[in-house]
C-alpha cells in the first residue's frame, strides 16, 4: 500500500468518524430530552441522589434482588390473570 | 434489599487518604514555593548541594501536587461520595474495607519510593512520568486496587442508577490506566542490554512518536487527573453544601461523554511547530477549541445551580470556595483554547504565559474543589463542627490573592518574553538577548513566588483547622443534610 493511499484512507477515515460522532452526540441529546418529555425517564429525578445520600434514605430507584424480581413478576402475572 | 439504621457508613479510608491530601499537598505546595524563589533569585538553588537545585525539586514539586495531593484527594472523595451516593457502606463489606487500606497503605510506600529516587536524581527524564519502571509496577498495583474498590462497591450498592459523580470517577481510573500504561512502556536496560543499574529504562517509543504519545498522555493526565475527577467532586459537593439539585442533570450526562470524546484529542496542542506531523498539531488545535464546550457546559450547570440561592455565597464560605473554584474552570478552559490557536501559540509557546495557565486551573479548580471537598467531609467523618469559619474566610481570601498575583504576573510575564524573544530590527537581527528577557522578567517572578507563598500559608490554615476540627472542636449530635456546620 503506498503512502498516498494510506494518507487518503486516513483523510477519508477522519471525516467519517467525526460525521458519525457528530451524528451520534446529537442524537443521544434528542433522546435525552425527547425521553424526559414522554415520561419515559425522569432524568432530573438523579439530581436527588446527592442531596437525600443518608443510609437510610429512600432509595432512587432501587435494585432488586433476584427473589424480589421473581416475586415481582409473578405478582404481575397474577394481576394479569 | 432494605438498607439497615444500624448500618452506618465507614470513612476510615476516606480518613487516611484526607491526611495524606493533607500531608502531600504541604510537601508539594513548598517545593513549588522554593523553586518559584530559585527561579527569580537563583543563589537559592545552592543551598542543600545537588540535592536542592531546581532540577531535582521541579519534578518532586509536580509529581507531588499532581500525584500527591490531588489523587489522594481523589481518593479521599470517592471513599466518602462513592458510599454516600450508592447507599452503601465499605463496613459491610470485609473484602472491600481490606482492599481498600492495602490501597492506600501501598501508595504510601509507592509516595516515599517517588520522593526519594526523584531527590537522588532518578527519573525518566519524561514530564510527569519520571517514575522508574519498579515504581512505575507499583502505581499499576494501586490503580488496580482502585479499580476492584469502585467496581466492588458498585457491585453491592442498593441504588440502581449511578450518579454522575460515579460516572467520572469510572472514567478516571479507566482514563489514566489506559494512559499511565501506554505511555510508560519501557525497556529495562539492564535486563535487556546489561547497561544502566537495574532500575533504569528507556522509552519504547523513540523520537516524534515519543513526543507524540507523551503529550497525548501529558495532556490527558490533565484531562483524568485535574479535570475529570474533579468534576466529580463538584458535582456532588456543590449541591450538598447548598442544599440545590443539579440545575440540568442532562446536561451533565451531555456534558459528560462530549469531555470525554474531545479531550483525548487534544494533546497534539503541545507540539505546535514541532516535528510532528502538521495534521497532528491541527487536530490538537481544532479540539481544543471545541473543548470550551463540554467544559463550560460542566461550569454553566453548577453556576446556575446556585440561581436563586447566589445569597449562600455570603453566609457559606464552602460555596465561596466551590463557586469560585468553577469560575476558575471557566477561565482556565477558556485560556487553554486560546493558547492552543496555532498563532497565538507561536508568541504563548515555552513562555510564562503557559505555567500561568497551569496554575490558574490548579490553584483555582483543582486545589479550592479539593479544600473545600474535604471542609463538607470533615463534620461528617469526625462527628464535629468545623473549627473555625474566620479561618475558612481568611484561608479563602489569601489564597485568592495568591492565585490572582500568580496568574497575573505570568500572563504578563509570559506575554512580554513572546513578544521579545520575537521582535527584530530592520535587518531582522533579535532586537534582545536571552539576559535582556531575564532582566524585565525579574519582578514577576519575584511576585509569582509570593503569590505561591499566599496559597501555601492558607494550605497551612486549612490543615490547621482540620487538625482542630478533628481533634477539639465541638461534637454535633446530628449530621448536617446540606450546609456544613462551623463555629
Amino acid at each position: 500500500m503506498d503512502m498516498e493511499l494510506i494518507r487518503t484512507l486516513q483523510g477519508w477515515g477522519y471525516v467519517s468518524m467525526i460525521f458519525i460522532l457528530t451524528i451520534g452526540l446529537y442524537a443521544y441529546i434528542y433522546h435525552l430530552y425527547k425521553s424526559q418529555k414522554s415520561g419515559i425517564k425522569d432524568y432530573e429525578k438523579y439530581a436527588n441522589l446527592a442531596l437525600n445520600d443518608e443510609i437510610d434514605d429512600c432509595l432512587v430507584e432501587g435494585l432488586y434482588s433476584q427473589d424480589e424480581k421473581k416475586i415481582n413478576r409473578s405478582v404481575k402475572n397474577e394481576l394479569a390473570e | 434489599m432494605q438498607s439497615s439504621n444500624a448500618i452506618n457508613y465507614d470513612y476510615t479510608v476516606a480518613k487516611y487518604f484526607t491526611v495524606a491530601t493533607i500531608v502531600l499537598g504541604i510537601v508539594g505546595m513548598s517545593v513549588g514555593v522554593i523553586i518559584a524563589f530559585q527561579l527569580a533569585f537563583p543563589e537559592l538553588n545552592n543551598l542543600a548541594g545537588e540535592y536542592g537545585n531546581f532540577g531535582r525539586l521541579r519534578p518532586l514539586h509536580t509529581d507531588a501536587v499532581a500525584f500527591g495531593f490531588t489523587v489522594s484527594g481523589i481518593m479521599a472523595t470517592w471513599y466518602y461520595i462513592g458510599q454516600r451516593v450508592l447507599k452503601v457502606s465499605m463496613a459491610e463489606s470485609k473484602f472491600l474495607m481490606f482492599i481498600g487500606k492495602l490501597q492506600f497503605w501501598l501508595y504510601i510506600v509507592t509516595v516515599a519510593a517517588v520522593v526519594v529516587s526523584l531527590i537522588m536524581g532518578i527519573t525518566t527524564s519524561k514530564e510527569y512520568a519520571e517514575f522508574e519502571w519498579p515504581i512505575d509496577i507499583a502505581i499499576v498495583v494501586v490503580w488496580v486496587l482502585w479499580g476492584i474498590s469502585i467496581f466492588g462497591l458498585i457491585g453491592i450498592r442498593r441504588e440502581k442508577v449511578l450518579y454522575i459523580s460515579i460516572w467520572y470517577y469510572i472514567a478516571t481510573f479507566l482514563g489514566i490506566a489506559m494512559l499511565y500504561l501506554f505511555n510508560n512502556m519501557e525497556v529495562p536496560t539492564y535486563f535487556v542490554a546489561g547497561v544502566g543499574k537495574w532500575y533504569h529504562s528507556v522509552s519504547m517509543y523513540a523520537g516524534s512518536n515519543d513526543a507524540m504519545v507523551q503529550w497525548w498522555y501529558g495532556h490527558n493526565a490533565v484531562a483524568f487527573a485535574f479535570t475529570v475527577p474533579i468534576i466529580a467532586m463538584i458535582y456532588y459537593f456543590l449541591p450538598k453544601e447548598s442544599g440545590q439539585p443539579v440545575f440540568s442533570y442532562k446536561l451533565s450526562l451531555l456534558s459528560f461523554w462530549g469531555l470525554m470524546f474531545v479531550y483525548l484529542w487534544a494533546g497534539g496542542h503541545h507540539l505546535l511547530y514541532s516535528t510532528v506531523p502538521d495534521w497532528v498539531q491541527t487536530m490538537g488545535s481544532i479540539f481544543s477549541v471545541v473543548l470550551i464546550l463540554p467544559s463550560w457546559g460542566s461550569a454553566i450547570n453548577m453556576l446556575l445551580t446556585m440561581k436563586g440561592e447566589w445569597g449562600q455565597l455570603k453566609e457559606n464560605p464552602l460555596v465561596k470556595f466551590y463557586v469560585l473554584a468553577s469560575t476558575f474552570y471557566m477561565l482556565s478552559t477558556l485560556e487553554g483554547p486560546i493558547q492552543a490557536i496555532k498563532s497565538v501559540n507561536a508568541l504563548a509557546h515555552f513562555t510564562d504565559w503557559i505555567p500561568g495557565h497551569v496554575h490558574d486551573g490548579t490553584l483555582g479548580w483543582v486545589g479550592f474543589m479539593i479544600i473545600g471537598a474535604l471542609f463538607h467531609m470533615a463534620p461528617r467523618m469526625f462527628k464535629k463542627e468545623i473549627f473555625s469559619k474566620k479561618l475558612i474566610e481568611s484561608q479563602f481570601w489569601l489564597q485568592t490573592t495568591g492565585i490572582v498575583l500568580y496568574f497575573s504576573s505570568m500572563w504578563i510575564a509570559g506575554i512580554t518574553q513572546g513578544m521579545m524573544w520575537r521582535a527584530t530590527d530592520q535587518y531582522g537581527n533579535l532586537t534582545y538577548s536571552f539576559i535582556d528577557t531575564v532582566e524585565v522578567l525579574h519582578p514577576y517572578w519575584t511576585l509569582r513566588a509570593v503569590g505561591g507563598l499566599f496559597y501555601l500559608i492558607g494550605v497551612f490554615m486549612w490543615a490547621y483547622n482540620m487538625y482542630k476540627t478533628a481533634t477539639s472542636s465541638r461534637a454535633i449530635e446530628k449530621e448536617p443534610q446540606y450546609a456544613s456546620p462551623m463555629a
